[in-house]
Protein backbone atom coordinates (compact mmCIF):
# COMPACT_ATOMS: atom_id res chain seq x y z
CA UNK A 1 0.00 0.00 0.00
CA UNK A 2 1.07 3.65 -0.70
CA UNK A 3 1.51 5.80 2.37
CA UNK A 4 -0.78 8.59 2.41
CA UNK A 5 -0.36 11.55 4.71
CA UNK A 6 -3.87 12.64 4.07
CA UNK A 7 -2.33 16.28 6.08
CA UNK A 8 -0.59 16.86 2.90
CA UNK A 9 -4.14 17.40 0.76
CA UNK A 10 -6.11 18.78 3.51
CA UNK A 11 -3.15 21.25 3.21
CA UNK A 12 -4.55 22.22 -0.31
CA UNK A 13 -8.07 23.38 1.09
CA UNK A 14 -9.42 25.98 2.52
CA UNK A 15 -11.18 25.92 6.22
CA UNK A 16 -12.79 28.78 8.22
CA UNK A 17 -12.66 26.18 11.60
CA UNK A 18 -15.47 27.64 14.03
CA UNK A 19 -12.76 27.13 16.90
CA UNK A 20 -13.96 25.43 19.94
CA UNK A 21 -17.41 24.75 18.87
CA UNK A 22 -17.31 21.21 16.48
CA UNK A 23 -20.46 20.85 14.69
CA UNK A 24 -20.24 16.86 14.73
CA UNK A 25 -19.66 14.60 18.49
CA UNK A 26 -19.68 11.17 19.19
CA UNK A 27 -22.73 11.13 21.34
CA UNK A 28 -20.97 8.40 23.64
CA UNK A 29 -17.56 7.62 24.10
CA UNK A 30 -17.95 4.05 26.15
CA UNK A 31 -19.79 2.92 23.23
CA UNK A 32 -16.83 3.43 20.68
CA UNK A 33 -14.38 1.99 23.10
CA UNK A 34 -16.27 -1.13 24.67
CA UNK A 35 -19.73 -2.07 21.97
CA UNK A 36 -17.88 -0.79 18.67
CA UNK A 37 -15.83 -3.93 17.07
CA UNK A 38 -15.47 -2.62 14.08
CA UNK A 39 -14.92 1.58 14.49
CA UNK A 40 -15.71 2.19 10.65
CA UNK A 41 -15.27 5.74 11.17
CA UNK A 42 -11.82 5.60 12.01
CA UNK A 43 -11.43 4.11 8.32
CA UNK A 44 -14.00 5.61 5.77
CA UNK A 45 -13.64 9.31 6.87
CA UNK A 46 -12.27 11.22 3.86
CA UNK A 47 -10.78 13.55 5.98
CA UNK A 48 -9.16 11.13 8.51
CA UNK A 49 -11.09 13.08 11.44
CA UNK A 50 -11.44 9.89 13.50
CA UNK A 51 -8.95 8.16 14.85
CA UNK A 52 -8.53 4.62 16.76
CA UNK A 53 -6.24 5.15 19.77
CA UNK A 54 -5.24 1.69 19.97
CA UNK A 55 -6.95 1.13 23.26
CA UNK A 56 -10.30 1.19 22.01
CA UNK A 57 -11.20 4.91 22.60
CA UNK A 58 -12.01 6.90 19.10
CA UNK A 59 -10.89 10.66 18.74
CA UNK A 60 -12.69 12.89 17.08
CA UNK A 61 -11.38 16.21 15.38
CA UNK A 62 -13.38 18.01 12.80
CA UNK A 63 -10.74 20.69 12.00
CA UNK A 64 -10.34 18.84 8.62
CA UNK A 65 -13.84 17.95 7.98
CA UNK A 66 -15.03 17.66 4.43
CA UNK A 67 -19.06 17.59 5.30
CA UNK A 68 -19.31 14.70 3.39
CA UNK A 69 -21.60 13.07 6.12
CA UNK A 70 -20.02 9.72 5.80
CA UNK A 71 -19.67 9.11 9.25
CA UNK A 72 -22.90 9.63 10.20
CA UNK A 73 -24.33 7.35 7.77
CA UNK A 74 -21.86 4.40 8.50
CA UNK A 75 -21.89 4.41 12.29
CA UNK A 76 -25.74 2.61 11.14
CA UNK A 77 -25.50 0.04 14.38
CA UNK A 78 -25.59 2.35 17.09
CA UNK A 79 -25.99 5.42 15.63
CA UNK A 80 -23.24 7.34 17.87
CA UNK A 81 -22.34 10.22 15.75
CA UNK A 82 -24.33 13.71 16.49
CA UNK A 83 -23.84 15.42 13.12
CA UNK A 84 -24.87 19.38 12.40
CA UNK A 85 -24.00 21.45 9.98
CA UNK A 86 -21.17 23.99 11.38
CA UNK A 87 -22.45 27.49 12.10
CA UNK A 88 -23.41 29.39 8.50
CA UNK A 89 -19.99 30.17 6.82
CA UNK A 90 -18.04 28.26 8.86
CA UNK A 91 -16.41 24.87 7.90
CA UNK A 92 -14.72 23.89 4.44
CA UNK A 93 -14.62 26.57 1.44
CA UNK A 94 -14.29 24.62 -1.65
CA UNK A 95 -12.29 26.83 -4.30
CA UNK A 96 -13.06 24.35 -7.20
CA UNK A 97 -15.39 22.22 -5.94
CA UNK B 1 -37.57 39.61 9.27
CA UNK B 2 -40.70 39.65 9.87
CA UNK B 3 -41.60 39.60 6.17
CA UNK B 4 -43.16 36.91 4.68
CA UNK B 5 -42.44 35.38 1.55
CA UNK B 6 -44.15 33.44 -1.28
CA UNK B 7 -41.35 30.85 -0.79
CA UNK B 8 -38.49 29.99 0.97
CA UNK B 9 -35.78 28.03 -0.87
CA UNK B 10 -32.95 26.06 1.28
CA UNK B 11 -30.00 25.42 -0.82
CA UNK B 12 -28.00 27.37 -3.17
CA UNK B 13 -27.01 24.47 -5.70
CA UNK B 14 -28.46 23.32 -9.12
CA UNK B 15 -31.60 22.57 -7.56
CA UNK B 16 -31.62 25.49 -5.06
CA UNK B 17 -31.03 28.17 -7.70
CA UNK B 18 -33.19 26.48 -10.47
CA UNK B 19 -36.02 26.71 -8.33
CA UNK B 20 -35.30 29.98 -6.94
CA UNK B 21 -34.75 31.89 -10.10
CA UNK B 22 -37.68 30.02 -11.71
CA UNK B 23 -39.69 31.50 -8.58
CA UNK B 24 -38.19 34.82 -8.66
CA UNK B 25 -38.95 35.42 -12.60
CA UNK B 26 -42.70 35.03 -12.24
CA UNK B 27 -42.34 37.67 -9.50
CA UNK B 28 -42.79 35.66 -6.74
CA UNK B 29 -41.36 36.96 -3.11
CA UNK B 30 -38.58 34.89 -2.98
CA UNK B 31 -36.06 34.11 -0.25
CA UNK B 32 -32.73 31.65 -0.55
CA UNK B 33 -30.92 30.73 2.34
CA UNK B 34 -27.05 29.20 1.78
CA UNK B 35 -25.42 27.90 4.39
CA UNK B 36 -21.75 28.33 2.37
CA UNK B 37 -19.65 31.70 2.23
CA UNK B 38 -20.80 32.13 -1.34
CA UNK B 39 -22.66 29.70 -3.86
CA UNK B 40 -20.94 26.90 -4.18
CA UNK B 41 -18.35 26.68 -1.67
CA UNK B 42 -19.77 23.52 -0.22
CA UNK B 43 -20.22 22.11 -3.60
CA UNK B 44 -18.62 19.15 -5.00
CA UNK B 45 -19.18 17.70 -8.72
CA UNK B 46 -17.21 15.60 -11.03
CA UNK B 47 -18.15 17.77 -12.94
CA UNK B 48 -20.30 17.68 -16.10
CA UNK B 49 -22.92 19.98 -17.36
CA UNK B 50 -25.72 18.50 -19.42
CA UNK B 51 -27.26 21.67 -21.47
CA UNK B 52 -30.83 20.80 -22.11
CA UNK B 53 -31.99 21.42 -18.54
CA UNK B 54 -30.18 24.45 -18.04
CA UNK B 55 -31.20 25.69 -21.45
CA UNK B 56 -34.84 25.31 -20.15
CA UNK B 57 -34.31 27.71 -17.47
CA UNK B 58 -31.83 30.05 -18.97
CA UNK B 59 -31.38 29.72 -22.61
CA UNK B 60 -28.49 32.08 -23.14
CA UNK B 61 -26.42 30.31 -20.26
CA UNK B 62 -23.59 29.80 -22.96
CA UNK B 63 -23.08 33.68 -23.07
CA UNK B 64 -21.17 34.27 -19.70
CA UNK B 65 -21.69 31.00 -17.89
CA UNK B 66 -17.98 29.69 -16.67
CA UNK B 67 -17.61 26.35 -19.10
CA UNK B 68 -14.55 24.67 -19.37
CA UNK B 69 -14.55 22.85 -21.84
CA UNK B 70 -17.35 20.96 -24.99
CA UNK B 71 -16.71 17.30 -24.78
CA UNK B 72 -15.95 15.46 -27.82
CA UNK B 73 -14.87 12.47 -26.73
CA UNK B 74 -16.28 9.96 -24.18
CA UNK B 75 -14.26 6.93 -22.37
CA UNK B 76 -14.56 3.95 -20.88
CA UNK B 77 -12.08 1.96 -19.27
CA UNK B 78 -12.74 -1.35 -17.69
CA UNK B 79 -9.03 -1.69 -15.27
CA UNK B 80 -6.91 -4.40 -14.09
CA UNK B 81 -4.54 -3.98 -11.97
CA UNK B 82 -2.02 -3.06 -14.15
CA UNK B 83 -3.86 -2.22 -17.70
CA UNK B 84 -7.41 -1.57 -19.01
CA UNK B 85 -9.31 -2.57 -22.17
CA UNK B 86 -11.64 0.32 -23.17
CA UNK B 87 -13.77 2.20 -25.44
CA UNK B 88 -13.73 5.63 -26.79
CA UNK B 89 -16.40 7.40 -29.14
CA UNK B 90 -15.15 10.71 -30.13
CA UNK B 91 -17.31 12.53 -32.99
CA UNK B 92 -16.95 16.27 -34.97
CA UNK B 93 -20.69 15.98 -33.90
CA UNK B 94 -20.08 17.08 -30.54
CA UNK B 95 -18.05 19.96 -32.39
CA UNK B 96 -20.68 21.67 -33.40
CA UNK B 97 -22.55 24.10 -31.78
CA UNK B 98 -24.61 24.54 -29.48
CA UNK B 99 -22.84 21.75 -27.73
CA UNK B 100 -24.13 19.03 -25.67
CA UNK B 101 -22.23 18.69 -22.72
CA UNK B 102 -19.48 20.69 -20.83
CA UNK B 103 -17.08 20.58 -18.19
CA UNK B 104 -17.64 23.01 -15.43
CA UNK B 105 -16.36 23.79 -11.87
CA UNK B 106 -18.36 24.06 -9.28
CA UNK B 107 -17.68 27.02 -7.03
CA UNK B 108 -17.79 29.08 -9.80
CA UNK B 109 -20.57 27.97 -11.70
CA UNK B 110 -22.98 27.92 -8.67
CA UNK B 111 -21.73 31.40 -8.30
CA UNK B 112 -22.81 31.90 -11.87
CA UNK B 113 -25.93 30.22 -11.42
CA UNK B 114 -26.68 32.38 -8.20
CA UNK B 115 -25.83 35.51 -9.92
CA UNK B 116 -28.78 35.13 -12.55
CA UNK B 117 -30.89 34.21 -9.67
CA UNK B 118 -30.51 37.12 -7.72
CA UNK B 119 -30.32 39.43 -10.81
CA UNK B 120 -33.97 37.62 -11.26
CA UNK B 121 -35.16 39.08 -8.26
CA UNK B 122 -34.50 36.10 -5.72
CA UNK B 123 -33.69 37.91 -2.56
CA UNK B 124 -30.17 35.59 -1.28
CA UNK B 125 -28.64 35.01 2.38
CA UNK B 126 -25.18 33.44 2.53
CA UNK B 127 -23.40 31.82 5.36
CA UNK B 128 -26.44 31.14 7.36
CA UNK B 129 -27.59 27.42 8.12
CA UNK B 130 -31.22 26.54 8.33
CA UNK B 131 -31.45 24.73 11.35
CA UNK B 132 -35.02 23.80 11.11
CA UNK B 133 -38.25 23.74 9.64
CA UNK B 134 -40.89 25.64 11.61
CA UNK B 135 -44.37 23.67 11.73
CA UNK B 136 -47.66 24.12 12.71
CA UNK B 137 -48.76 20.62 13.26
CA UNK B 138 -47.58 19.08 10.16
CA UNK B 139 -47.52 22.22 7.90
CA UNK B 140 -44.12 23.63 7.49
CA UNK B 141 -44.50 27.55 7.92
CA UNK B 142 -41.05 28.56 7.73
CA UNK B 143 -37.11 28.20 8.86
CA UNK B 144 -35.35 28.61 11.69
CA UNK B 145 -31.49 29.61 11.00
CA UNK B 146 -29.04 30.31 12.96
CA UNK B 147 -29.23 33.85 12.87
CA UNK B 148 -30.17 36.04 15.82
CA UNK B 149 -33.91 36.12 15.58
CA UNK B 150 -33.60 33.62 12.59
CA UNK B 151 -37.02 32.30 12.42
CA UNK B 152 -38.33 33.45 8.93
CA UNK B 153 -41.87 32.50 7.11
CA UNK B 154 -43.37 31.50 3.96
CA UNK B 155 -46.06 29.93 2.17
CA UNK B 156 -44.38 26.91 1.09
CA UNK B 157 -40.55 25.65 1.48
CA UNK B 158 -38.61 24.36 -1.17
CA UNK B 159 -35.63 21.99 0.73
CA UNK B 160 -32.91 21.67 -1.85
CA UNK B 161 -30.70 21.06 0.63
CA UNK B 162 -28.62 18.28 -1.07
CA UNK B 163 -27.93 15.11 -0.36
CA UNK B 164 -27.66 15.12 3.57
CA UNK B 165 -31.01 16.09 3.88
CA UNK B 166 -30.81 16.55 7.59
CA UNK B 167 -34.04 18.91 7.59
CA UNK B 168 -36.53 16.93 6.63
CA UNK B 169 -35.09 14.18 8.61
CA UNK B 170 -35.41 16.05 11.34
CA UNK B 171 -38.69 17.10 10.69
CA UNK B 172 -39.70 13.58 10.26
CA UNK B 173 -40.17 13.38 6.52
CA UNK B 174 -38.14 10.39 6.38
CA UNK B 175 -35.23 7.98 7.64
CA UNK B 176 -32.10 8.28 7.39
CA UNK B 177 -30.17 7.08 4.75
CA UNK B 178 -28.91 3.76 4.50
CA UNK B 179 -25.14 2.81 4.18
CA UNK B 180 -26.46 1.08 0.54
CA UNK B 181 -27.60 3.90 -0.90
CA UNK B 182 -24.80 6.67 -0.88
CA UNK B 183 -22.04 6.23 -2.76
CA UNK B 184 -19.15 8.12 -1.02
CA UNK B 185 -16.72 10.18 -3.54
CA UNK B 186 -12.97 11.89 -3.30
CA UNK B 187 -11.34 13.76 -5.49
CA UNK B 188 -9.12 15.96 -6.34
CA UNK B 189 -7.88 18.85 -9.34
CA UNK B 190 -4.66 19.32 -10.69
CA UNK B 191 -3.67 21.95 -12.53
CA UNK B 192 -1.57 21.78 -16.00
CA UNK B 193 -0.81 24.22 -18.60
CA UNK B 194 -3.62 24.62 -20.97
CA UNK B 195 -1.24 23.07 -24.06
CA UNK B 196 0.10 20.05 -22.53
CA UNK B 197 -3.99 19.32 -21.75
CA UNK B 198 -4.48 19.80 -25.04
CA UNK B 199 -1.83 17.50 -26.52
CA UNK B 200 -1.99 14.95 -23.69
CA UNK B 201 -5.60 13.99 -25.10
CA UNK B 202 -5.15 15.17 -28.52
CA UNK B 203 -7.62 17.81 -28.44
CA UNK B 204 -7.93 21.40 -29.79
CA UNK B 205 -8.54 24.49 -27.92
CA UNK B 206 -12.05 24.12 -25.98
CA UNK B 207 -12.31 21.00 -26.61
CA UNK B 208 -12.65 17.94 -23.67
CA UNK B 209 -12.15 14.28 -22.72
CA UNK B 210 -14.31 12.12 -20.62
CA UNK B 211 -12.75 8.89 -19.35
CA UNK B 212 -14.85 7.07 -17.29
CA UNK B 213 -13.67 3.54 -15.24
CA UNK B 214 -14.59 0.87 -13.87
CA UNK B 215 -12.70 -2.59 -12.18
CA UNK B 216 -9.96 -3.16 -9.85
CA UNK B 217 -9.51 0.52 -8.88
CA UNK B 218 -12.63 0.00 -6.29
CA UNK B 219 -10.97 -2.93 -5.16
CA UNK B 220 -13.87 -5.04 -5.51
CA UNK B 221 -16.45 -2.41 -3.97
CA UNK B 222 -19.55 -1.61 -6.24
CA UNK B 223 -18.27 1.79 -8.02
CA UNK B 224 -16.61 3.83 -10.37
CA UNK B 225 -13.84 6.01 -11.40
CA UNK B 226 -13.59 9.36 -13.65
CA UNK B 227 -11.17 11.93 -15.08
CA UNK B 228 -12.06 14.42 -16.83
CA UNK B 229 -10.69 17.67 -18.48
CA UNK B 230 -11.29 21.12 -17.42
CA UNK B 231 -9.18 23.94 -19.65
CA UNK B 232 -5.99 23.72 -17.59
CA UNK B 233 -6.66 20.82 -14.61
CA UNK B 234 -7.80 17.96 -14.48
CA UNK B 235 -10.02 16.26 -12.06
CA UNK B 236 -9.65 12.75 -11.08
CA UNK B 237 -11.89 10.67 -8.22
CA UNK B 238 -13.50 7.74 -7.43
CA UNK B 239 -16.43 6.82 -5.67
CA UNK B 240 -17.76 3.72 -4.22
CA UNK B 241 -21.22 2.70 -1.94
CA UNK B 242 -21.22 3.45 1.91
CA UNK B 243 -21.80 -0.14 2.31
CA UNK B 244 -19.00 -1.40 0.67
CA UNK B 245 -16.67 0.77 2.42
CA UNK B 246 -17.98 -0.14 5.64
CA UNK B 247 -16.85 -3.47 4.86
CA UNK B 248 -13.23 -2.64 3.76
CA UNK B 249 -9.85 -1.33 5.38
CA UNK B 250 -9.15 0.99 2.92
CA UNK B 251 -9.94 4.51 3.22
CA UNK B 252 -11.07 6.95 0.73
CA UNK B 253 -7.61 8.90 -0.18
CA UNK B 254 -5.55 5.47 -0.15
CA UNK B 255 -7.82 4.24 -3.03
CA UNK B 256 -7.51 7.63 -4.83
CA UNK B 257 -3.92 7.85 -4.33
CA UNK B 258 -4.06 3.75 -5.55
CA UNK B 259 -5.88 4.67 -8.26
CA UNK B 260 -3.61 7.76 -9.45
CA UNK B 261 -0.91 5.56 -9.54
CA UNK B 262 -2.02 2.96 -12.16
CA UNK B 263 0.14 2.64 -14.85
CA UNK B 264 -2.34 4.18 -17.53
CA UNK B 265 -3.78 6.78 -15.39
CA UNK B 266 -0.10 8.03 -13.95
CA UNK B 267 0.98 9.46 -17.38
CA UNK B 268 -1.72 11.45 -17.42
CA UNK B 269 -1.89 13.42 -14.45
CA UNK B 270 2.34 14.26 -14.22
CA UNK B 271 3.40 17.27 -13.98
CA UNK B 272 0.22 18.68 -12.25
CA UNK B 273 -0.10 20.88 -9.43
CA UNK B 274 -2.97 19.35 -6.88
CA UNK B 275 -5.15 22.20 -5.47
CA UNK B 276 -7.51 20.68 -3.71
CA UNK B 277 -9.05 17.72 -2.24
CA UNK B 278 -12.79 17.15 -1.94
CA UNK B 279 -15.53 14.37 -0.71
CA UNK B 280 -18.87 14.40 -0.98
CA UNK B 281 -21.75 12.05 -0.55
CA UNK B 282 -23.75 10.70 -3.95
CA UNK B 283 -27.47 9.59 -3.58
CA UNK B 284 -27.19 6.48 -5.67
CA UNK B 285 -29.93 4.41 -4.03
CA UNK B 286 -32.32 4.70 -6.77
CA UNK B 287 -36.32 5.00 -7.13
CA UNK B 288 -36.97 2.37 -3.87
CA UNK B 289 -35.11 4.52 -2.06
CA UNK B 290 -36.93 7.68 -3.21
CA UNK B 291 -38.34 9.84 -0.32
CA UNK B 292 -41.80 11.48 -0.03
CA UNK B 293 -41.13 14.35 -2.47
CA UNK B 294 -43.85 16.86 -0.79
CA UNK B 295 -46.08 17.45 2.11
CA UNK B 296 -48.32 20.47 3.58
CA UNK B 297 -45.96 23.67 2.80
CA UNK B 298 -42.90 21.46 1.15
CA UNK B 299 -41.61 19.97 -1.92
CA UNK B 300 -38.06 18.32 -1.79
CA UNK B 301 -35.68 18.67 -4.67
CA UNK B 302 -32.38 17.33 -5.85
CA UNK B 303 -30.02 14.99 -4.30
CA UNK B 304 -32.73 15.59 -1.34
CA UNK B 305 -34.77 14.05 -3.30
CA UNK B 306 -32.24 10.77 -4.24
CA UNK B 307 -32.65 12.20 -8.08
CA UNK B 308 -29.41 10.39 -9.50
CA UNK B 309 -29.51 8.40 -12.12
CA UNK B 310 -26.47 6.71 -11.02
CA UNK B 311 -25.60 4.89 -14.50
CA UNK B 312 -25.75 7.43 -16.57
CA UNK B 313 -23.41 9.86 -14.28
CA UNK B 314 -26.70 12.24 -14.23
CA UNK B 315 -27.41 14.37 -11.22
CA UNK B 316 -27.31 18.02 -11.86
CA UNK B 317 -29.62 18.19 -14.65
CA UNK B 318 -31.96 16.29 -12.48
CA UNK B 319 -31.58 19.07 -9.61
CA UNK B 320 -32.12 21.40 -11.64
CA UNK B 321 -35.55 19.82 -13.66
CA UNK B 322 -36.42 19.04 -10.07
CA UNK B 323 -36.03 22.90 -9.01
CA UNK B 324 -37.89 23.87 -11.70
CA UNK B 325 -40.79 21.28 -11.49
CA UNK B 326 -41.47 22.58 -7.96
CA UNK B 327 -41.42 26.01 -8.69
CA UNK B 328 -43.88 26.09 -11.45
CA UNK B 329 -46.15 23.94 -9.18
CA UNK B 330 -46.04 26.87 -6.73
CA UNK B 331 -46.19 29.58 -9.40
CA UNK B 332 -49.53 27.70 -11.02
CA UNK B 333 -51.23 27.53 -7.43
CA UNK B 334 -50.16 31.31 -6.58
CA UNK B 335 -52.19 31.94 -9.71
CA UNK B 336 -55.02 30.59 -9.07
CA UNK B 337 -55.14 31.29 -5.37
CA UNK B 338 -54.64 28.27 -4.11
CA UNK B 339 -53.28 26.81 -0.39
CA UNK B 340 -50.07 25.18 -0.67
CA UNK B 341 -51.25 22.17 0.72
CA UNK B 342 -50.20 18.76 0.25
CA UNK B 343 -53.14 17.95 -2.20
CA UNK B 344 -52.53 20.52 -4.50
CA UNK B 345 -48.75 20.28 -4.04
CA UNK B 346 -49.47 16.75 -5.19
CA UNK B 347 -49.31 18.62 -8.64
CA UNK B 348 -45.55 18.66 -8.75
CA UNK B 349 -45.45 15.05 -8.15
CA UNK B 350 -47.32 14.48 -11.12
CA UNK B 351 -45.33 16.62 -13.40
CA UNK B 352 -42.47 14.44 -12.37
CA UNK B 353 -44.05 11.32 -13.20
CA UNK B 354 -45.21 12.69 -16.69
CA UNK B 355 -41.22 13.77 -17.67
CA UNK B 356 -38.62 11.49 -18.43
CA UNK B 357 -37.46 12.25 -14.76
CA UNK B 358 -39.46 9.58 -12.62
CA UNK B 359 -39.33 7.33 -16.38
CA UNK B 360 -35.97 7.14 -15.82
CA UNK B 361 -35.60 6.47 -12.39
CA UNK B 362 -38.31 4.17 -12.59
CA UNK B 363 -36.33 2.43 -15.54
CA UNK B 364 -33.05 2.01 -12.73
CA UNK B 365 -34.78 0.63 -10.36
CA UNK B 366 -33.41 -2.21 -9.86
CA UNK B 367 -30.17 -1.42 -10.57
CA UNK B 368 -28.66 -0.52 -7.86
CA UNK B 369 -29.64 -4.07 -6.27
CA UNK B 370 -27.51 -6.00 -9.59
CA UNK B 371 -24.73 -4.19 -8.99
CA UNK B 372 -24.85 -5.09 -4.86
CA UNK B 373 -25.95 -9.14 -5.30
CA UNK B 374 -23.09 -9.37 -8.29
CA UNK B 375 -20.12 -7.81 -6.99
CA UNK B 376 -18.11 -9.77 -9.46
CA UNK B 377 -18.86 -7.02 -12.35
CA UNK B 378 -16.33 -4.62 -10.39
CA UNK B 379 -13.84 -8.17 -9.58
CA UNK B 380 -13.90 -10.72 -11.70
CA UNK B 381 -15.13 -9.34 -15.12
CA UNK B 382 -12.26 -6.60 -15.07
CA UNK B 383 -9.55 -9.25 -14.85
CA UNK B 384 -11.22 -12.03 -17.01
CA UNK B 385 -11.26 -9.04 -20.64
CA UNK B 386 -7.98 -7.45 -19.88
CA UNK B 387 -6.47 -10.99 -19.90
CA UNK B 388 -8.69 -11.84 -22.92
CA UNK B 389 -7.01 -9.13 -24.76
CA UNK B 390 -3.78 -9.56 -23.39
CA UNK B 391 -4.51 -12.86 -24.63
CA UNK B 392 -5.45 -11.96 -28.17
CA UNK B 393 -2.62 -9.27 -28.28
CA UNK B 394 0.11 -10.88 -27.56
CA UNK B 395 1.69 -12.72 -30.38
CA UNK B 396 3.69 -16.01 -29.09
CA UNK B 397 3.23 -18.44 -31.79
CA UNK B 398 -0.09 -19.50 -30.47
CA UNK B 399 -3.07 -19.68 -32.90
CA UNK B 400 -5.89 -17.52 -32.74
CA UNK B 401 -8.67 -20.56 -32.09
CA UNK B 402 -6.50 -21.95 -29.41
CA UNK B 403 -6.59 -18.77 -27.78
CA UNK B 404 -10.30 -18.08 -27.98
CA UNK B 405 -10.32 -21.68 -26.51
CA UNK B 406 -8.44 -20.28 -24.03
CA UNK B 407 -10.59 -17.54 -23.35
CA UNK B 408 -13.45 -18.78 -23.42
CA UNK B 409 -12.33 -21.30 -20.70
CA UNK B 410 -11.07 -18.64 -18.50
CA UNK B 411 -14.44 -16.82 -18.45
CA UNK B 412 -15.89 -20.29 -17.60
CA UNK B 413 -13.58 -21.61 -15.16
CA UNK B 414 -14.15 -18.02 -12.64
CA UNK B 415 -17.74 -18.13 -13.58
CA UNK B 416 -20.01 -20.77 -14.49
CA UNK B 417 -21.88 -21.13 -17.90
CA UNK B 418 -24.96 -20.17 -16.19
CA UNK B 419 -23.84 -17.70 -14.15
CA UNK B 420 -22.64 -15.75 -17.78
CA UNK B 421 -25.94 -15.99 -18.72
CA UNK B 422 -27.44 -14.90 -15.76
CA UNK B 423 -25.13 -12.10 -15.87
CA UNK B 424 -26.19 -10.85 -19.35
CA UNK B 425 -29.83 -11.29 -18.89
CA UNK B 426 -29.35 -9.55 -15.27
CA UNK B 427 -27.71 -6.51 -17.45
CA UNK B 428 -29.93 -6.59 -20.00
CA UNK B 429 -33.32 -6.22 -17.86
CA UNK B 430 -31.65 -3.76 -16.12
CA UNK B 431 -31.19 -1.55 -19.11
CA UNK B 432 -34.00 -2.64 -20.98
C1 LIG C 1 -17.89 13.49 -7.19
C2 LIG C 1 -19.20 13.79 -7.82
C3 LIG C 1 -19.31 13.81 -9.21
C4 LIG C 1 -20.52 14.12 -9.82
N1 LIG C 1 -20.55 14.20 -11.17
C5 LIG C 1 -21.67 14.63 -11.77
C6 LIG C 1 -21.67 14.90 -13.16
O1 LIG C 1 -20.64 14.76 -13.83
N2 LIG C 1 -22.81 15.34 -13.74
C7 LIG C 1 -23.95 15.55 -13.02
O2 LIG C 1 -24.95 15.96 -13.59
N3 LIG C 1 -23.99 15.30 -11.70
C8 LIG C 1 -22.88 14.85 -11.05
N4 LIG C 1 -22.88 14.67 -9.69
C9 LIG C 1 -24.14 14.88 -8.94
C10 LIG C 1 -24.43 16.36 -8.72
O3 LIG C 1 -23.30 16.98 -8.16
C11 LIG C 1 -25.62 16.52 -7.77
O4 LIG C 1 -26.68 15.73 -8.22
C12 LIG C 1 -26.07 17.96 -7.66
O5 LIG C 1 -25.06 18.77 -7.14
C13 LIG C 1 -27.31 18.08 -6.78
O6 LIG C 1 -27.68 19.41 -6.65
P1 LIG C 1 -28.51 19.92 -5.40
O7 LIG C 1 -28.77 21.36 -5.63
O8 LIG C 1 -29.67 19.03 -5.17
O9 LIG C 1 -27.56 19.71 -4.14
P2 LIG C 1 -26.18 20.43 -3.77
O10 LIG C 1 -25.44 20.78 -4.99
O11 LIG C 1 -25.53 19.56 -2.78
O12 LIG C 1 -26.62 21.79 -3.07
C14 LIG C 1 -27.17 21.84 -1.78
C15 LIG C 1 -26.94 23.22 -1.22
O13 LIG C 1 -27.67 23.41 -0.02
C16 LIG C 1 -26.86 24.03 0.96
N5 LIG C 1 -27.38 23.61 2.27
C17 LIG C 1 -27.50 22.35 2.74
N6 LIG C 1 -28.07 22.35 3.95
C18 LIG C 1 -28.32 23.64 4.26
C19 LIG C 1 -28.89 24.28 5.40
N7 LIG C 1 -29.33 23.57 6.44
N8 LIG C 1 -28.99 25.63 5.41
C20 LIG C 1 -28.54 26.35 4.35
N9 LIG C 1 -28.01 25.80 3.24
C21 LIG C 1 -27.89 24.46 3.20
C22 LIG C 1 -25.46 23.50 0.65
O14 LIG C 1 -24.47 24.35 1.18
C23 LIG C 1 -25.48 23.47 -0.87
O15 LIG C 1 -25.08 24.69 -1.44
C24 LIG C 1 -21.68 14.37 -9.04
C25 LIG C 1 -21.58 14.34 -7.65
C26 LIG C 1 -20.36 14.08 -7.03
C27 LIG C 1 -20.27 14.10 -5.55
S1 LIG D 1 -18.58 3.72 14.05
FE1 LIG D 1 -19.82 4.85 15.54
S2 LIG D 1 -19.82 3.61 17.41
FE2 LIG D 1 -18.17 2.84 16.09
S3 LIG D 1 -16.34 3.91 16.77
FE3 LIG D 1 -17.21 5.14 15.11
S4 LIG D 1 -18.58 6.61 16.09
FE4 LIG D 1 -18.11 5.03 17.63
S1 LIG E 1 -18.59 14.48 7.72
FE1 LIG E 1 -17.18 13.34 6.38
S2 LIG E 1 -15.25 14.44 6.53
FE2 LIG E 1 -16.49 15.16 8.24
S3 LIG E 1 -15.90 13.85 9.96
FE3 LIG E 1 -17.70 12.87 9.00
S4 LIG E 1 -16.84 11.44 7.50
FE4 LIG E 1 -15.18 12.84 8.09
Amino acid sequence: MIPVKIEEKLFQNRYRVDAGRPHINIINQETCRVECKTQECTVCCPAGCYTAEGNGQVVLITDGCLECGTCRIICSTYRNVDWEYPRGGYGILFKFG
Amino acid sequence: MDEKFDAIVIGAGPSGNAAAYTLAKSGLKVLQIERGEYPGSKNVQGAILYSKALEEIIPDFREDAPLERHLIEQQMWVLDDESYIGTTYRSAEFNQEPYNRYTIIRAQFDKWFSKRVQEAGALLVCETTVTNLLMDGNRVIGVQTDRENGAIYADVVVLADGVNSLLAKKAGFHAELEPKDVALAVKEIHFLPEETIQSRFNIGEGEGVVIEMAGKITQGMMGTGFLYTNKDSLTIGVGCMLSDFKQQKITPYELLEKMKAHPAIKPLLAGGEMKEYTAHLIPEGGYKAMPKLYGEGWMIVGDAGMFVNAVHREGSNLAMTTGRYAAEAVIDLKEKKLPMTAANLARYQGRLEDSFVMKDMKKYKNMPEIFHKNNHFFTTYPELLNRAAHTMLTVDGVDKKSKEREIRKSFKQRRSLFGLMGDAFKMWRAFE
